[in-house]
C-alpha cells in the first residue's frame, strides 16, 4: 500500500496543485449537478451553475422525480435493480466458476477455450447487440426482462479477471493437500477457494454492476415498453421529452433524477473500495 | 465452467454466427429478403457514409485516445509517487466518473455546454468573447471527446497503477542506493513495468472509439442538427436497423467495422508485446 515510503519522499505541493487541476475536472460535472438538483426550472435557467439561487427546491424536485408519470421513476429503479442483481450476479457467479475451472483444472480443449474466450473480449459488444436483437425477436423475448438479463450473463472480462486470479490467489499446493485429506472438489471449493477468492469476487461483481447498472444501449434496442425500462433508458427518455420541439420541458427532472440514478452506484464504489483496489492489483500482475 | 460456455455459446457465439449468415443476404421493400452473397461487402467498402463515419471515429481514435492515456499516466504515476498530499482522495475522486451511467455523464456535460443551462455563457461573458461554442459543427466532436475522456480517466488510471503497485519495493531501494533520481526512475522502472497494463487499456480504448455511440447519440437529442443518422459506423448500423429497415445491410457494417477495429488492435498487441522481448 505505502509504494517506498521507507525512502519517506517529501510532499509535493506543486505536484499536488498539478492534479488538483486534473481532480477539478473530474468533479465540474458533479459539482454542477450538486447545485443544479437545488434549483427550480425556472433557476436552473437563469442562474449561475456553480452556486445556489432561488429557493430551495431539492425535496420538492426529488418528490416530483418520484411521482412523476404515475411514479414511473420508482418503477424504473425497481427494473434497475431487477437486472443488476439477476444479470450482474448470475454473470458473477458464471464468470467465477468458470475462471476458477480454467486456472484450476486440466481438460481437452482448455487453451482453444481461453483463446476464444480472450477473442470474445475483442468483440465490440454493439456489433452483437443488432443480431442478438433480431434472433430474440424471432423467439418472442424482446420487450421481455430477459431481453436484458440473458446477454448481460456473459462478461468475458469478468472470466478473464477471474482466471488471472484464480492462478494467483488459490495456491495448487492447497488444492491438492485438500484433495489428500479426502475433501471433495466442492467442498475444497466452498471452504477454502471461495475465500481465498473474494476480493477478486467482489471487483467482478462491482464491473458487472457497474455495466449493467448503466447499460443503456442493449435496452435502447430491446425494450419499447416504458414499464420494462431501466433508469438509464428512463432518463434517456425524459432528456427527449425535454429537448423535443413543443415539449414540455422537465430540465428539473432530468437532472434530479440523474443524481437519484448515481447516488446507489456511487455509494456500493465507496463501500467497497477496499476490495476491488486489491482485486484489481492481482489482476495486474498478468496484465 | 459448463454453464458459462452455454451462456457464451448463446449470447456471443451464435449472434456472431446469425450476422455473417445474415450479411449475406439483401432486402428489399420489394420481392423481400434474397441471397446476394458477397455484394453488401462491395457496397459497404464503397459507401460514403460509412467512411464518413469511420473517418470520424478514427481522428477520434487518433487525438482523444493518447490525451486520455497520457492524462492517466500522469496521474497514475503522480499518486504512485507518494509525494501527494490526500493521495486516495486523488485516487477516488478521479476514478468516481467511471462509476457514473454513460447517460447522466452526457446529460450534465450537454447541460453544461448549453448557454441556459450550463456554464459555457458564463465562461464567455468572463473572457468576453465567445471562446467555448461547444454545439458547432466544428467543436461538437472535441466536445463529445471530453466527455469521453472525463468517463475513462479514471479507469485507465487505475489499471496503470495497478500495475505500478507490483513493482516489488527493493527495486527503488536499490535504484535510490544507485543515486537513481525521481525522473530517472520513472524512465528506467516504472515506464517499462506499465507497458503491458498501457497496451492493454490502449487496445480497450481503441475498441470503445470504434464502438462511439452512446455519447453522440445522447448528445442528438439535445442538438439534433448537429449529429447525423451516420455520423458514427455504429449510429449507421443502429439506424440502418430500426429505421431503414436493412438488416443484412447493417449486419454488413458490422463485421466490417468489427473486423478493422480487430486488425488495429491486432497490430497494437504486436508492436506493444515486441517492444517488450
Amino acid at each position: 500500500m505505502a509504494g517506498y515510503s521507507y525512502l519517506r519522499p517529501r510532499k509535493s505541493v506543486t505536484l499536488t496543485v498539478l492534479l488538483g487541476f486534473l481532480i477539478v475536472y473530474s468533479l465540474l460535472p458533479l459539482v454542477w449537478m450538486f447545485f443544479s438538483i437545488t434549483k427550480t426550472q425556472g433557476e436552473l435557467l437563469s442562474s449561475f451553475g456553480l452556486w445556489f439561487s432561488g429557493p430551495f427546491a431539492l425535496f420538492d424536485n426529488i418528490q416530483q422525480v418520484l411521482t412523476h408519470d404515475d411514479g414511473i421513476f420508482v418503477r424504473w429503479f425497481a427494473n434497475t435493480l431487477l437486472y443488476v442483481v439477476v444479470g450482474a450476479g448470475g454473470a458473477t457467479i458464471l464468470a467465477t466458476a468458470a475462471g476458477y475451472g480454467l486456472a484450476k483444472y486440466r481438460f481437452r480443449g482448455r487453451n482453444a477455450v481461453f483463446a476464444t474466450i480472450l477473442g470474445a473480449i475483442a468483440v465490440p459488444g454493439t456489433a452483437l447487440a443488432v443480431p442478438t436483437f433480431l434472433l430474440f425477436s424471432q423467439v418472442g423475448l424482446t420487450n421481455t426482462v430477459w431481453a436484458i438479463i440473458l446477454p448481460s450473463l456473459v462478461s468475458p472480462f469478468g472470466l478473464y479477471l477471474m482466471w488471472v486470479f484464480s492462478a494467483e490467489a488459490v495456491p495448487t499446493e492447497i488444492l491438492e493437500a485438500a484433495r489428500v485429506d479426502g475433501s471433495g472438489e466442492w467442498r475444497t471449493f466452498f471452504t477454502i477457494s471461495l475465500r481465498l477468492l473474494a476480493p477478486g469476487i467482489v471487483t467482478v461483481a462491482l464491473f458487472a454492476i457497474v455495466a449493467t447498472w448503466n447499460n443503456y444501449f442493449l435496452p435502447l434496442i430491446m425494450l419499447n415498453d416504458p414499464d420494462l425500462y431501466p433508469l438509464t433508458l428512463g432518463l434517456y427518455q425524459w432528456l427527449a421529452d425535454a429537448s423535443g420541439i413543443g415539449a414540455q420541458p422537465v430540465f428539473n427532472l432530468v437532472i434530479t433524477g440523474s443524481f437519484l440514478t448515481i447516488v446507489p452506484i456511487v455509494i456500493a464504489f465507496l463501500l467497497l473500495q477496499r476490495y476491488w483496489q486489491s482485486g484489481l492489483s492481482a489482476g495486474g500482475v498478468k496484465a | 465452467m459448463t454453464p458459462f460456455l452455454v451462456v457464451f455459446a448463446l449470447m456471443i457465439v451464435t449472434p456472431l454466427v446469425y450476422s455473417m449468415y445474415l450479411s449475406l443476404f439483401r432486402n428489399q421493400l420489394m420481392g423481400g429478403t434474397t441471397f446476394a452473397g458477397f455484394a453488401n461487402y462491395v457496397t459497404a467498402l464503397t459507401d460514403p457514409k460509412l467512411w464518413d463515419g469511420a473517418g470520424r471515429v478514427g481522428l477520434f481514435l487518433l487525438v482523444q485516445v493518447p490525451i486520455m492515456l497520457a492524462l492517466a499516466l500522469v496521474a497514475a504515476l503522480a499518486i504512485d509517487s507518494g509525494r501527494l498530499h490526500g493521495r486516495s482522495f486523488f485516487r477516488v475522486g478521479l476514478f468516481l466518473p467511471y462509476a457514473v451511467p454513460g447517460v447522466v455523464a452526457v446529460l450534465m456535460w450537454g447541460y453544461m455546454y448549453d448557454d441556459r443551462l450550463g456554464l459555457t455563457a458564463s465562461v464567455n461573458d468572463l473572457v468576453g468573447f465567445a471562446l467555448l461554442d461547444p454545439y458547432t459543427k466544428r467543436w461538437i466532436l472535441t466536445a463529445i471527446g471530453n466527455i469521453v475522456t472525463w468517463e475513462f480517466v479514471g479507469y485507465n488510471m487505475l489499471i496503470l497503477y495497478s500495475a505500478l503497485k507490483t513493482v516489488p519495493t527493493e527495486i527503488y531501494e536499490a535504484a535510490a542506493i544507485d543515486g537513481a533520481g525521481q525522473f530517472r526512475i520513472v524512465r528506467s522502472i516504472k515506464l517499462p513495468a506499465v507497458r503491458g497494463a498501457l497496451v492493454i487499456a490502449t487496445i480497450f480504448s481503441i475498441l470503445g472509439s470504434f464502438q462511439l455511440f452512446n455519447e453522440p447519440n445522447i448528445l442528438k437529442e439535445i442538438q439534433p442538427a448537429l449529429i447525423s443518422s451516420y455520423y458514427t459506423p455504429n449510429i449507421y448500423a443502429y439506424n440502418l436497423t430500426f429505421v431503414g429497415n436493412q438488416v443484412s445491410y447493417a449486419a454488413t457494417v458490422a463485421i466490417v467495422m468489427g473486423l478493422v477495429t480487430a486488425v488495429i488492435a491486432y497490430i497494437v498487441q504486436l508492436r506493444g508485446t515486441r517492444r517488450e522481448a
